[in-house]
This record gives structure tokens, C-alpha cells and sequence, in this order.
């Protein structure tokens, strides 16, 4: 296969050089006593992996802090393997601090998952431990850091699993690799959530601004909820990259005209959901979270975090600007694809933040479900529809929800939202990915439902509380939710409150129940579920062992959105 | 054994449910043989179906179903066989007479049924899922490895505790009717976890040059009790101008349209209660220029002599600040209040000489960290 060579030699070419750029630092570069972390990324493959966990400085633009570096790099190295190999990856932690490694998407052993307290100890300062597992899947998957809130400090990387059969279908592949860079120490940032004051939010609505008519505003004043609340941190501190390289680093990945290039789109951030784009050029969606999916051209997708899409495009000769565009709106990571060396594409300038609407309190919107960013009244009659729902009518929450201080919103009717493309893409003029698009290339297992379960996400924004139906994790530490082995569960999510929530479920792989018919319902490992809306998967619980579950927002989960999922029986004589 | 009832009946349910779901199954053109074979799928998409990669499909351990009612289940309603190994079903040739163009296949903003008919409730979980050690971790790495990793994780994802320190106003006080210029200082800190926090809060005022007049320091446990309410109760001593010691009892929070609500009762060391109120909101007029209007109402259920109070509302301070945030944590402010005793308390001060109300200028700074 001539083509693997020259897709591999490509990957590290472009990063390569930028690495190579940058290693020889001047002094005034250099920060505090730590080395300074290349931007960017190589690449391991093999059997036998050495990762090693390390403090570094990290700069991109004009801004420059601390980060953890893996192997001297943020992002760590790209991770590529072949499917049917096994692996052995050595992680060596030269922090001061436990750390650990979660493969994020890889079907494995549970007690190689990486989630320490879950499925092991950790990895304690100076240790190397090792995990060792057969790779069981092709497809585009990531790594990071499942300790405390190292991920958001550059502890993370790409992780590519070369498909048994060749794919024909492109002729090279980029990994984008989408997250954020901040000076602040993620602690700091959790606190600030924590004490309130809005601290990172500089786009609220103001007297000046923004259309809402008087009623409206009162409406929210009135719920105690703040309607430009689309980002919990954003560009105030972010600076967003690809690849680790931040917009000003000009990053460029670089093309033949003719040649039909696969992307492999990850979102490692803490917080963002991005908009992705390539003005002018379509995108053919291949896969989304490493799962093959039939073919779906589109122009711009939002991606959640943690999710991946793979897509192929075909851009023609010149250089088009990849738009990494935050969902507030407060800042893009901008890459470069061009076919010609040296030219910089210009990207589109940022569009305006979305004001939520009806529908994202969970509302039924009696005007027009979902489209256009008001569609909550300026009927001007001051007859509100909404001003009559309770927004905390807790009476419709069920038995196993805890009500507390900890739940500060319960949706009146929360519908399904699968078709939503996500906050501020509904009212875009050109084609726009949703969940409903997604159809399993290959046909999945035949199984019937045999358990139904909802878990309500509940959150209280004021106070910064996360949890799954108002309980933090630190009370349901010795109270999973259980799955028998090879039960067919029928799982509902609903979002009790005004930010989506991408949930991620290690270990599996679940249907998404999205309208496509029973055997193509697209296999995903982490789900948006929109803001007051509902979101359904079928799980099979095929891999026994205690999982962790968890909303992918680094700081949610943080504040308690978490679970563990055990699915036994636990195999006997394992391990031991 | 009763949670074995509901896996039971799910299992008899599926049986006329599944033949529908297997018509949907919309595989064709199945050649090979049974072992490993190549369908197409409705899209002609090329599936390759083969035997083995069913087999994990079997449950390590025999399902806990009574062997009587094995006789009727159906393999392939249970979903233990793929679909080309069940039988066409009557019903699969309705689904084929079915008019597929009529059909929305797009699913776009297509309201679902969700419920699987025959599902069980999420309470009838099976048994075999309570199998094994507590935490399954525990068999592979030792109870003693895993314990302060599980207590480390707790402690990290929600068990946070975090702490603040907020000067909510530090200003001077200019009377625009002439005599001496003032000064006031109001903030507060807590720290804690999401429902329980130790809150400390201080405020008073003097004369510049002329000493403090007024001061106070309290502690308070504060407990949430809704979702945007705390109960706070605790001690407050206040230093100036005499010394006296009070317990407080008070609410703390946001009320709805945005308002902040600090209200309190107070029982002093001589038996007297009195109370305060303030409220306050912020009406952003840009991202960093905030208006914000104040008013504060002091009550006295009994005179106090010594204070110079009355009975009932002793004193009423409605102000307004406009600052602007140079950082979200620094904020100078100029402002203006009118600051009124009432009532006796205002009968009080005229017999002592005193003007009972005046307007007042003010410079400050809102800082936290």
C-alpha cells in the first residue's frame, strides 16, 4: 500500500518542522525553571510505547504558562496503531503528582481504562506503569489525563487506528486536534467558576445589546438564569488551538491539488464545543467517534467534547482557512490548508453570539420548535407562553432524582433534540451536521430493549453544581448504576438544565437512538445532549468491569457530574 | 426472586414485539454460506455477516431465568442470534407491501416514541449485575492500592471546597450639605463546599481623622437550602461604638429577577433585637460599566438609647454605584446615597442637634479575590 508511507511521512512533516523551529528557544522564551514544551506533536507506533508525563512551559501567541507536557510536547504524540495489535504503552510520570492515561474511545480490560479510583491506583510521581491490551477497533480516538484537571493543561494527544482493510477513499490524513490553552491553573479556573461574577463571560447581555424584547429579559431576570450563558470559560482566557498551535502560529497543513484529504477532527478541549468549517469546501463525514458511518456531506458540524468526526474533503488549488470557531463565539483555533507552501488562508471573522432561546429551557415553543434564535415571543403582546411554566417544578422529576440546592432548573417539557445542530447552527444558510444525519455504516448486532432507564443531568449554574439526577458523584461513590452483562438497556438522558452536556461512557461503544433504523443507529462513546432537551442511546453491557460515566465538561464533571457504571458479572480468575 | 419477575416477563413480552423490529431489519441479497455471509443493507452498502463475531454475545454465566419458560423463548426475539439466522416472519411481507416513499426516513425533527414496548422498569435491575466485589477494581490491584485513589477521586470530582474574599464596597463618603468626610468598608469571605461554607462578613464607618464609629465582624455557618438561598446563623460583635455581642440569624441569596438579598435579625448580649436588610442588582450597561442600585433598611424592634434608636425602621440608605471593571476582581466605583434615619430614630437625632438625612457622594472600589 504506497499510500500509508506517504500519508505517515506528511503528518509529522508539517508539525515536524515546527518542532524543529522552535527547539533551538531563545532565553527570554523560556519560563520559570521548566522546558519549554514544543507546540505540536510526533508520532509513536509499535508494540512496545514509552509515554513520560513532565512540567513544561508552553506559549502560543501572547500568552505563555505552565502545561504538562507528554514527551516534551503539547499536544503528547500521536499514538498510531493497527488494528489486531497488541500494545504495550510504558507512561512514566515525572510530576510531582499522581497522574494517569485514559484511552479515550478504546474498547479494553477495564482495569486499563486509565480513570484512577475506578479502574486503578494511578500512577504516582516517579512510577511507570504499563498497560497492555489488544487493539480491537480501527478509527480516530484520543488520549488524556484522567487525574484532577491536568487535561486542560496540555495533558492529552491524538490517538489513530489504521483499519485492517485499507480505505481507498483519500489519498492523505491530518489529525485536527482541537483544545485550549489558558495561563491560568485549572484550579484557579474551577474556583472562579465556583465564587460566580460571570468571570469569564464578556459577551452578556447588556442594555445596549442585544434584540430581546423587555418581556423576555424580565423572564429570565425572573428565573435567575443568563440567557448569554453558552460557555462556562471562553476566550477571555482560552487561546484555541489545533495541533497546539494557537491562530497566530500559522499552522499549515498542506495539500496536492486533486488529492481528497481525510481530517481527523478531535475535540481534546476542557470546554469547548467548536463549529467547524472550511469556507467553500465540503465536508463528507465518514465517521464520528471512530465508528464508521455512511457517507454525509455537510459544510460546517459542531463537535462536542470529546467527540471525533473524521471527514474527507477536496479542496481545490489555493489555501482554505480550517475554522475551529468556539460555540460562544468568543474565539477560533484557524489552521491552514493549502496547496501552496508559505500561504496563510484568511479566516472568516467570528459570527455573534447565540442568545438561548425557549427550547433550551426545555420549553415547547409554540411559534417554531427550535429554528431561529428568537423564537421566544416578540409577539410583543406581553403574553408570555413561557412566563406560565414553573422552571423548578420539581413535581415532575422522578422519585430517584434528589431535590436539593443542587438543581436550580427542571425543564417543563423536554423533548427530544437529536435534530438540533447545536446552539447557534440552527439558523445558519448552509448544510449543518446533526445527530439525525448519522447512520451505522455496517449493521449492528439485532437486540431488543430489555431495561429502560433515565438519568437526568441537573445542575444549579449560580452555586456552579454538576450532577446526574442531583447527586454529586461524592454521594453515589459506592452506589453505581448497574448493568448486567449483555443487557440491552435503553437509555434516556435529560438535561434538566441550559448548557449541553457531551456524556461519555468509557469502555462502550452505544447506539444512539436517532431515528435511523434499528440496525444503523451510529455507535458513539460520548453524546451531546442538548440544552433542556432529551438524548437517547441503546447500550449493549458487553464489557464487564466498573466503568467511569461522566459529563466530558472538564469542570462539570469536576463539580460532580460523574458516575460509575459496573457491568458484571466481573470475569472470574482475572487479572489475578 | 422478585426481581427476577420483570427480566421474566420482558422476556415473554419480547417475543411478539420482536418480529415487528426484525422486519425492519432491511438486510438483502445474502449470499455465502450461513457462517460468514454478504448481505446488502438498504443503502447497498456491502455487510459481512459472519457467525463468530456473535459469539461474545453469550453471557459469561447462564441468564437467571427459570428453565420452565425456556420452551417459548425465542433466540432471535432475544437477540442471541443474528437476523439472518431467524426466520422470515409473516409480518416481514407486510412490511415489503409497506409504501417506503410515503415514509420519512430523514428523521429530521420527526417526534419519536421513545419506549421500548416490554422493556422493564429501571429499578428491575438483574441480579447478575450485583455479582462480584464492591468495586471491581479491587479484584485486580488490592482493596489497600485502590482506597485512596477511590477517596482522592470523590474528593476531586465534586468534594471541592473553595474560598473567597469579596470587598464588596470600600469607599469614601462625601455629605454634599458640608461637615466631615467618611468613610465605610463592607466585604466578606466564606469558605466551604457547596452546602455548608463558614462565612465571615465585617462592615462599619468613621470620619476621617475621626476614629470609627461604627463597626461589626460576624460568623456565620452557612447552610444552602435552596438553589439560590443560604441560612446563615452564627455571632456578632461589634467592636464600635460599644462593645456588644449579638446572635444572628439571617438569609443570604439571589432573588428572582437578579436581585441580591442579605437580610438578618439580631439578638444582643442586653436582650434587644434589631434587623437589616440589603438589596442590591447589577444593571450592565456595557461588558464592563455596571449600574448598580442599593438600598439598605435597618429595623429595632425596642429603643436602644445608648445606639440613639428608635422603635421600628431606624435607618434607610437607598444608593447608586456605577463602576467599572478594569478586571472582573477590580472594579472603582462612583456613586451617590441618600442615608436617612426614620422615625424615632430621626425624632432622636433632631433632639440631639444632628441632621437626620443627607445626600451623600461616593468613591470605592468592588474588589474580590
Amino acid at each position: 500500500m504506497p499510500l500509508i508511507p506517504s500519508r505517515r511521512g506528511f503528518i509529522t512533516s508539517t508539525v515536524g518542522l515546527a518542532a524543529a523551529a522552535a527547539l533551538p528557544m531563545p532565553a527570554w522564551a523560556r519560563g520559570g525553571s521548566f522546558d519549554h514544551a514544543r507546540n505540536g506533536f510526533g508520532e509513536l507506533s509499535g508494540e512496545d510505547i514509552n509515554l513520560s508525563i513532565g512540567n513544561a512551559h508552553f506559549m502560543t501567541g501572547g500568552r505563555s504558562g505552565h502545561a504538562f507536557a507528554v514527551n516534551g510536547t503539547v499536544p503528547g504524540p500521536l499514538l498510531r496503531l493497527k488494528e489486531g495489535q497488541n500494545v504495550r504503552l510504558h507512561v512514566t510520570n515525572n510530576l510531582d503528582e499522581d497522574s494517569s492515561i485514559h484511552w479515550h474511545g478504546l474498547l479494553l480490560p477495564f482495569q486499563f481504562d486509565g480513570v484512577p479510583g475506578v479502574s486503578f491506583p494511578g500512577i504516582k510521581p516517579g512510577e511507570t506503569f504499563t498497560y497492555e491490551f489488544p487493539i480491537r477497533q480501527n478509527g480516530t480516538y484520543w488520549w488524556h489525563s484522567h487525574s484532577g484537571l491536568q487535561e486542560q493543561a496540555g495533558h492529552y494527544g491524538p490517538i489513530i487506528i489504521e483499519s485492517a482493510d485499507p480505505d481507498p477513499r483519500y489519498d492523505r490524513d491530518y489529525v485536527v486536534l482541537l483544545s485550549e490553552f489558558t495561563p491560568i491553573h485549572p484550579h484557579e479556573i474551577m474556583r472562579k467558576l465556583k465564587v460566580g461574577e460571570h468571570f469569564f463571560q464578556r459577551q452578556m447581555q447588556t442594555m445596549r445589546e442585544g434584540e430581546m424584547p423587555g418581556s423576555e429579559r424580565r423572564m429570565w431576570g425572573q428565573m435567575r438564569m443568563n440567557p448569554r450563558d453558552i460557555a462556562d470559560v471562553t476566550g477571555a482566557t482560552y487561546t484555541y488551538l489545533i495541533n497546539g498551535h494557537g491562530p497566530a502560529d500559522n499552522l499549515q497543513l498542506e495539500f496536492r491539488p486533486g488529492e481528497r484529504v481525510r481530517l481527523r477532527v478531535i475535540n481534546g478541549s476542557a470546554m469547548t464545543f467548536f463549529n467547524v468549517r472550511i469556507p467553500g469546501v465540503p465536508m463528507t463525514v465518514i465517521q464520528a467517534d471512530g465508528q464508521d458511518v455512511a457517507e454525509v456531506e455537510v459544510d460546517e458540524f459542531q463537535i462536542g467534547v470529546a467527540e471525533t468526526y473524521d471527514v474527507i474533503v477536496a479542496p481545490s488549488d489555493g489555501s482554505h482557512a480550517i475554522v475551529a470557531e468556539a460555540m460562544d463565539r468568543s474565539g477560533m483555533g484557524v489552521a491552514s490548508l493549502t496547496s501552496h507552501k508559505g500561504h496563510i488562508a484568511t479566516p472568516p471573522p467570528l459570527r455573534k453570539i447565540p442568545t438561548l432561546t425557549m427550547a433550551d429551557m426545555g420549553m415547547m415553543d409554540h411559534a417554531a420548535m427550535g429554528h431561529g434564535g428568537h423564537d421566544m415571543g416578540g409577539d410583543g403582546g406581553g403574553d408570555m407562553g413561557g412566563m406560565q411554566h414553573n422552571m423548578r417544578d420539581t413535581s415532575l422529576l422522578p422519585d430517584d432524582v434528589k431535590v436539593g440546592p443542587g438543581i436550580d432548573m427542571v425543564a417543563p417539557s423536554p423533548m427530544d433534540r437529536m435534530d438540533f445542530p447545536g446552539l447557534g447552527l440552527d439558523d445558519v444558510p448552509h448544510r449543518v451536521l446533526r445527530y439525525t444525519d448519522l447512520k451505522a455504516k455496517r449493521m449492528n448486532p439485532h437486540r431488543m430493549v430489555e431495561r429502560e432507564m433515565e438519568i437526568h443531568l441537573t445542575g444549579n449554574m449560580e452555586r456552579y453544581m454538576w450532577s446526574f439526577d442531583g447527586r454529586k458523584f461524592t454521594s453515589v461513590t459506592d452506589d453505581p448504576i448497574r448493568f448486567g452483562y449483555d443487557e440491552r438497556v435503553r437509555v434516556k438522558l435529560v438535561n434538566q438544565t441550559m448548557m449541553a452536556h457531551p456524556i461519555h461512557l468509557h469502555g462502550h461503544f452505544f447506539e444512539l437512538v436517532n431515528g435511523a433504523d434499528h440496525m444503523h443507529q451510529p455507535l458513539k462513546h460520548t453524546v451531546v445532549v442538548q440544552p433542556g432537551g432529551t438524548a437517547t442511546f441503546d447500550l449493549t453491557a458487553n464489557e464487564p468491569g466498573d466503568w467511569a460515566f461522566h459529563c466530558h465538561m472538564l469542570y462539570h464533571m469536576h463539580a460532580g457530574m460523574m458516575q460509575v457504571v459496573t457491568v458484571r458479572p466481573f470475569p472470574e480468575g482475572e487479572g489475578a | 426472586m422478585i426481581r427476577l419477575l420483570p427480566v421474566l416477563a420482558a422476556a415473554l413480552v419480547a417475543v411478539p414485539v420482536a418480529a415487528q423490529d426484525v422486519a425492519e431489519d432491511e438486510l438483502t441479497n445474502c449470499v455465502g454460506p450461513e457462517e460468514r455471509q454478504v448481505c446488502k443493507d438498504a443503502d447497498g452498502n456491502e455487510v459481512i455477516v459472519a457467525q463468530e463475531t456473535r459469539a461474545y454475545v453469550e453471557p459469561p454465566r447462564s441468564r437467571p431465568i427459570p428453565s420452565e419458560p425456556m420452551a417459548p423463548m425465542d433466540h432471535c426475539a432475544m437477540g442471541h442470534l443474528p437476523p439472518e439466522q431467524c426466520p422470515l416472519r409473516d409480518e416481514h411481507a407486510d412490511h415489503a407491501a409497506m409504501d417506503h416513499s410515503a415514509m420519512d426516513h430523514s428523521g429530521h425533527a420527526m417526534p419519536q416514541d421513545k419506549s421500548a414496548p416490554g422493556a422493564v422498569p429501571e429499578t428491575a435491575v438483574p441480579q447478575r449485575a450485583f455479582d462480584g466485589p464492591r468495586h471491581a477494581a479491587d479484584a485486580i490491584w488490592g482493596a489497600d492500592a485502590m482506597a485512596p485513589a477511590r477517596t482522592a477521586l470523590a474528593r476531586e470530582n465534586g468534594g471541592m471546597q473553595v474560598g473567597m474574599v469579596m470587598l464588596e464596597r470600600l469607599e469614601a463618603r462625601i455629605p454634599t450639605e458640608g461637615g466631615s468626610e467618611g468613610y465605610l468598608w463592607d466585604a466578606q469571605a466564606f469558605y466551604g463546599g457547596d452546602i455548608n461554607r463558614l462565612v465571615i462578613k465585617t462592615e462599619g464607618e468613621g470620619e476621617f481623622g475621626g476614629g470609627i464609629e461604627d463597626a461589626e465582624i460576624q460568623a456565620l455557618y452557612s447552610r444552602a437550602i435552596g438553589p439560590f438561598f443560604d441560612l446563615q446563623a452564627g455571632v456578632r460583635f461589634d467592636p464600635e461604638p460599644d462593645t456588644r455581642s449579638h446572635a444572628v440569624i439571617g438569609v443570604q441569596g439571589l432573588a428572582p429577577y437578579m436581585f441580591e438579598l442579605d437580610a438578618a435579625l439580631f439578638l444582643s448580649d442586653r436582650g434587644d433585637i434589631t434587623a437589616r436588610i440589603e438589596a442590591e442588582y447589577d444593571q450592565r450597561i456595557t461588558q464592563r460599566l455596571i449600574l448598580q442600585p442599593r438600598i439598605e433598611a435597618e429595623l429595632s424592634a425596642q429603643s436602644i438609647p445608648e445606639r440613639g434608636l428608635g422603635a421600628g425602621f431606624t435607618k434607610v440608605e437607598p444608593g447608586l454605584r456605577l463602576r467599572y471593571e478594569i478586571e472582573r476582581e477590580f472594579a472603582p466605583y462612583i456613586g451617590i446615597e441618600y442615608e436617612a434615619k426614620t422615625g424615632e430614630t430621626a425624632d432622636i437625632a433632631r433632639a440631639a442637634g444632628e441632621d437626620p438625612d443627607g445626600i451623600k457622594l461616593l468613591i470605592g472600589l468592588r474588589a474580590w479575590f
